[in-house]
């Protein structure tokens, strides 16, 4: 399996990247850990004629909170946020999906800003960002723009992120007390995609009925899937297993799989509700609820 | 069994650490990619889109354009050599290049010759085929309807997708049976398509060297011997002739039954070298590895028993429709279509028995490989343990104890089987005891009753099968009318170290170990002074290979007979050196002393330096021997399996929460590789019983042509596997051994599928096809109404 | 056809070379500088056969650009020996029967090494899940555990 051939360029900064990602346009894509689009150019599924590297721009890797949100530099391993106590301690959710992402090694070059970049609804963090209501910091040159996620996933393959634009930062508000949050991910074996996969966040008022909710699902659509009208229908209600049951049904209902041999339509729909119910579950035994 | 040498000699019995780890550790194993010749050319392969094709043209002239590319090759290049079809080892033909039509997704339809690697890629990106697509016949019981389009249109005569009818065993008298039994059970299974996927794909540099008109070709090949008779049959037409070519196989990343086929690429880099005059490297990458090279299994099978109410087994028949794709290319002795299918009696005293097999054509790649078993004994043996469980279910008996009661009794061997094998020896009741001991079996199904109160889902899976190993004695088995003997050739030096060569080639089944220290048991010379070798068909002596479990019970054999020829003639010597007689010697390890006075004796060492310094007069100088074994049997190693699994009633996820593994495979050479090889077979057994299948859909796509969805079981599916041994040596082996190396992928499928069955039994369920994914699952789950 | 003068240290040694863009850091190793140890695989960047250190940590040499590893250091099987000792690691390997055919060998020894550098004393789960990036078709992995564990207790003692 060998790539064509494509040029490669490696800008040490944010604008030169920018200026190059203008110049080539189509024609260039951004490589950040490569773990998807280096398969893509060596199967010849894809074509690039030119690859900017934005792995030699310092500053672009980080995780901490700040200004009331978690910031998480777009280069950012995965294997870093992994590792992370930071995000271990404060955010499980993030935790839970960042060590199922493919496999270790892959993580290690793998980025959360590619994962979310690659518009694959078969990734992992979309979901878990959709949940988490996260903000995608796109800089282009005109500046920054903030994009809030429920708006960044367009389709398949396809994000509201320009050409001429990198993704630069994830945002994500700090969760208030008595928060919690899961990913839970069924898949054949480690390193595959999700059969189905849900996170769930939620916030518990000092009584313990659901003060907000996060419900969204991997690989069960087009583009990962917000389950609005579940994280709709838990607010204001007491987490027993009944409403989390009716939530996770109502997540189920919002997906649109399509068969592979991960599974049947039904199988995924069905798996969605399964993973849903208990990624609720956990969450709100994080937050502290029962 | 306690070692008879010391630590130091490392005799049979001893866990020696493996001779051939300082290199691969080191990273200085040497694979065919590793190897460079001096202006060395590249290959790569324009494979085919469509399942089954007319090939209306091939234009190649954009490719030639691409920098570094020399050559384009197609089937109308070979033709002119009459080189672009094959023989296959079952006596069909298989395309090397296609000059008319393709039969298979991924079939090889150019070769593009390069300067580089990468040049290569490029050249096989710009060759333009122009493909008018054919009816399609993926589903091998459509292929045998009267209106399916027939496949095989070079053959004048054929009028139908049939390939061939075998049979065995007694028709009449096991319909007899039959009718006459209390309680018949009926079971179709279908074992899937699976891959070896060996971690190194398939790939050689041929050398031909116009000068001195002799080909070398380093390959992946697990019988180098054999890969050369044929080359020199396909291609003598062309002037390659026997004595010009030699095939190495260097190290082997891995076989497992998938690098014994003669694949296209070969040929073709063969071809190319001989036209070009360059080393012509070929490396397949993953996706043709397994989308192209040769499947195993695809067996639609359907088993029957008949029993007394008591639960005796009174006949057994099975039915069994084989798809072999497009060429009949399995890797089988000649005179078994079916392989050894008809061990499928497996551990059982049935007394009537019939079996039957009708092998077909489709639209998929040739092959029916053994994915680390001998010749078709997976699906024999996954038959008769399924349709056992069936049967227990049946009379609600438990598992065991049907078994117990239908185990070929101890004091019966050797047995003669109702479908005409000899079975050595045997002693299936102790296995299954220890098993059932060591796992505890009577408190799992105390728990079971209790989880299955709660809800919850467990099952106990048992596989007590027979393998039917050591291809084999010259009367049934060869290969193209070879026949399936192996061979040592043993050469002692004047310092008593020793070089060993043998017939056979190691894939990581450790050879250079095992060898040595059958060469130290019977001489005495410690196993790190025995240098083995083998692949290099300039220097080893002529043998079929290693697959099958063959290597112990055949080339292994030859080793310990070759010693024992070494050491008729060190008696004679010893006799001159001690001036006595023959008959006053007597041999103890490693020396000839002399009765009644072992002081006076002569290490194999003072005899060895005599035979080159001081041997008696009239006799030969020198110390070696060569012996070419040819097995008066096969030999039939067995173990008793038990597997507990969890289910998750949400998923259908299976987890297999323990696994214990009794093996028997005669005499230990070495305990720790012997373990290695158990432990690696239940991975290689848990992988088709959980996670692989290449499917296709209809038009003949392969659905799981990568890794992406081809599925090895990593380090955390694969439990931790509790391994224990009985011993019951072969009888008619030199050493008592019976092999090994595929036990564990034969006996590991049925216990996981049992088991995963039996969490399920008491909701009428009694069968679930392999691999039991969780969809399976669940949908079985979601029917009974107890999924979450 | 773009190219780039780069600079690798391997093992410890520095090298020079002109790689064209799309030049695989697998290829380079194995074609250019002649490190074999290094093995291919899969191609989809799934079984590890080509695991190398970056930077110290373990990655899959299939999918990353010679041009990436420009300036960095790169680990290989090769360099694991030092002064003629062997790895800790690869008397582990030898010593418990941890490898077959040898093939995936390289690649679940730098795995581990990488694994025994961040934690000292990996429990069996922990070991497997750091080798699930790896496929071994050989040993069913048993004896892979009990490598790493039998190199981590050495190192243990050598500390």
């Amino acid at each position: 399996m060998i790539p064509a051939s494509f040029d490669y360029h490696a800008p040490g900064t944010l604008p030169e990247a920018l200026a190059l990602l203008s110049k080539y346009g189509e024609d260039a894509k951004v490589l950040s850990g490569g773990q998807s689009l280096l398969p893509l150019l060596k199967l010849r599924l894809g074509q690039a004629g030119h690859l900017i590297d934005i792995g030699r721009i310092p500053g672009l890797e980080y995780i901490r909170e700040e200004g009331g949100f978690l910031r998480i530099g777009g280069r950012t391993r995965e294997s870093a946020l992994e590792t992370s106590d930071l995000i271990r301690a404060r955010y499980p959710i993030l935790h839970d999906t960042a060590k199922v992402i493919a496999d270790p090694l892959v993580r290690n070059m793998a980025t959360i800003g590619g994962n979310l970049a690659h518009g694959d609804p078969g990734n992992d963090h979309p979901a878990t960002m959709l949940a988490l209501v996260a903000q995608v910091v796109a800089t282009g040159p005109k500046g920054e723009r903030v994009i809030p996620i429920e708006q960044f996933f367009l389709g398949l393959f396809r994000t509201a992120l320009r050409p001429d634009e990198v993704l630069t930062e994830i945002r994500i508000p700090v969760p208030p007390a008595r928060s919690g949050g899961a990913y839970l991910k069924l898949e054949r074996k480690v390193g595959d995609y999700a059969t189905a996969a849900a996170a769930a966040q939620v916030t518990l008022d000092s009584g313990g009925t659901i003060e907000r909710a996060g419900l969204a699902l991997t690989n069960l659509g087009p583009t990962p899937v917000k389950a609005a009208d579940a994280e709709r229908f838990l607010v204001g209600k007491r987490p027993d297993a009944a409403t989390l049951t009716e939530a996770a049904q109502r997540a189920a209902k919002a997906s649109s799989p399509s068969a592979d041999r991960r599974g049947s339509v039904e199988y995924k729909r069905e798996m969605a509700r399964v993973l849903a119910t208990r990624a609720l579950k956990l969450a709100v035994e994080r937050a502290g609820g029962r | 069994m306690q070692p008879r040498t010391s630590p130091e000699v490392g005799g049979m019995g001893h866990s020696l650490k493996r001779k051939e780890d300082p290199r691969f550790i080191r990273g200085k194993g040497n694979y065919v990619d590793d190897i460079v010749l001096p202006g060395m050319l590249w290959m790569d392969i324009v494979r085919s889109p469509f399942a089954h094709a007319k090939i209306k043209s091939i234009n190649t002239e954009k490719a030639l354009k691409v920098p570094g590319v020399l050559a384009v090759i197609t089937g109308e290049t070979l033709a002119k050599y009459n080189l672009h079809w094959m023989p296959t080892l079952m006596s069909d033909t298989q395309m090397v290049l296609p000059t008319e039509k393709v039969m298979y997704q991924a079939q090889e339809v150019a070769a593009v010759i390069a300067t580089s690697r990468y040049a290569a890629a490029d050249g096989v990106d710009a060759v333009e085929v122009d493909y008018e697509p054919l009816p399609v016949v993926v589903d091998p019981f459509k292929a045998l309807e009267p209106n399916a389009p027939v496949l095989r249109t070079d053959k004048k005569d054929k009028k139908d997708n049939r390939i061939f009818h075998w049979e065995a065993g007694d028709r009449a008298a096991t319909e007899k049976a039959f009718a006459e039994a209390d309680v018949t059970v009926k079971q179709d299974l279908y074992l899937p398509r699976i891959h070896v996927a060996s971690i190194e794909t398939c790939g050689c540099i041929a050398d031909f060297d116009r000068v001195n008109g002799k080909l070398t070709v380093y390959m992946t090949t697990q019988a180098p011997h054999a890969i050369r008779t044929v080359f020199a049959l396909v291609a003598g037409h062309v002037g390659l002739s026997e004595e010009r070519i030699r095939i190495v196989s260097p190290d082997i990343g891995g076989g497992f039954g998938g690098k014994v086929p003669v694949y296209p690429g070969y040929v073709i880099a063969v071809a190319a070298s001989v036209v070009i005059g360059k080393p012509v490297k070929w490396i397949e990458d993953r996706m043709e590895n397994l989308q192209a090279d040769s499947f195993a299994r695809d067996y639609h099978i359907t088993a029957e028993l008949a029993a007394k109410k008591d639960g005796t087994i009174t006949a057994l028949r099975m039915k069994t429709l084989a798809d072999h794709g497009y060429t009949d290319a399995a890797a089988n002795p000649s005179k078994f279509p079916a392989g050894l299918f008809s061990i499928c009696t497996g551990s059982y005293d049935v007394k009537k028995a019939f079996v039957e097999v009708d092998g077909v054509y489709t639209n998929k790649p040739p092959g029916g490989i053994a994915y680390r078993c001998s010749f078709r004994v997976t699906e024999a043996v996954h038959a008769i343990e399924r349709v056992t469980d069936v049967l227990a279910q049946q009379l609600k008996m438990d598992p065991a104890e049907l078994r117990m009661k239908n185990f070929i009794p101890k004091e019966k061997f050797p047995y003669k089987s109702a479908l005409g094998w000899e079975y050595d020896s045997g002693d299936y009741p102790a296995a299954l005891r220890l098993a059932m001991d060591k796992i505890g079996y009577h408190a799992l199904r105390k728990e079971q009753a209790e989880k299955r109160a709660r809800g919850e889902l467990m099952g106990i899976g048992i596989s007590s099968f027979t393998e039917i190993l050591g291809a084999g004695p010259s009367k049934h088995f060869d290969i193209l009318g070879i026949k399936m003997f192996d061979s040592c050739e043993l050469r002692i030096h004047p310092t008593g170290k020793a070089i060993a060569r043998f017939g056979t080639k190691s894939q990581g089944q450790g050879h250079e170990t095992t060898y040595a220290q059958i060469i130290a048991e019977e001489l005495g010379i410690p196993a790190s002074a025995v240098q083995v070798e083998e692949g290099d068909t300039d220097t080893a002596p002529y043998g079929l290979g290693t697959y099958a479990s063959r290597s112990t019970p055949t080339a292994g054999a030859a080793g310990a007979m070759a010693a024992r020829k070494i050491r008729e003639k060190a008696k004679k010597i010893a006799a001159h050196l001690l001036e006595v007689s023959e008959e006053d010697l007597v041999w103890e390890l490693g020396k000839f002393s002399v009765k009644g006075s072992p002081s006076r004796s002569k290490t194999i060492q003072e005899i060895a330096f005599a035979a080159y310094t001081n041997h008696p007069p009239g006799m030969e100088a020198g110390l070696e021997a060569v012996n070419y074994y040819d097995p008066p049997n096969l030999t039939f190693p067995f173990g008793s399996y038990i597997c507990v699994v969890d289910i998750d009633r949400g998923t259908g996820m299976v987890k297999i929460r323990r696994f214990v593994a009794v093996d028997d495979c005669g005499n230990i050479i070495n305990p720790m590789i012997v373990d290695g090889q158990i432990h690696g077979g239940l991975t290689m057994g848990m992988a088709p019983a959980l996670l692989e299948e290449i499917s296709y859909d209809e038009n003949g796509n392969n659905q799981a042509g990568s890794f992406m969805d081809y599925l090895l079981p990593t380090a955390v599916e694969s439990p931790s596997w509790e391994t224990y041994k009985t011993v019951t040596p072969s009888p008619h082996h030199p050493l008592g051994a019976k092999g090994v190396g595929e036990s564990a992928t034969v006996g590991a499928p049925p216990a996981i599928a049992n088991a995963v069955v039996d969490a399920l039994a008491h909701l009428g369920v009694k069968h679930i096809d392999i691999p039991i994914t969780p969809e399976k699952v669940w949908r079985i789950l979601k029917e009974k109404g107890v999924a979450e | 056809m773009a190219t780039h003068d780069i600079r690798v240290t391997v093992n410890g040694t520095p090298y020079d070379a002109q790689v064209e863009s799309r030049l695989l850091l697998v290829h380079l190793l194995r074609d250019q500088l002649r490190l074999t140890g290094t093995h291919i695989g899969c191609d989809t960047t799934h079984c590890g056969a080509c695991t190398v250190l970056l930077d110290g940590q373990p990655v899959k040499s299939c999918t990353v650009l010679a041009v990436q590893a420009d300036g960095r250091q790169i680990s290989t099987v090769e360099g694991l020996e030092k002064d003629g000792k062997l790895h800790a690691l690869q008397e582990g390997f030898w010593e418990k029967h941890g490898l077959q055919c040898g093939y995936c060998t390289p690649g679940m020894l730098m795995t581990s090494c990488a694994l025994l550098a961040r934690n000292k004393n990996p429990s069996e789960s922990e070991i497997r899940e750091a080798i699930s990036g790896n496929l071994c078709r050989c040993t069913g992995y048993n004896n892979i555990v009990k490598a790493v564990q039998f190199a981590a207790e050495r190192l243990g003692k050598e500390a």
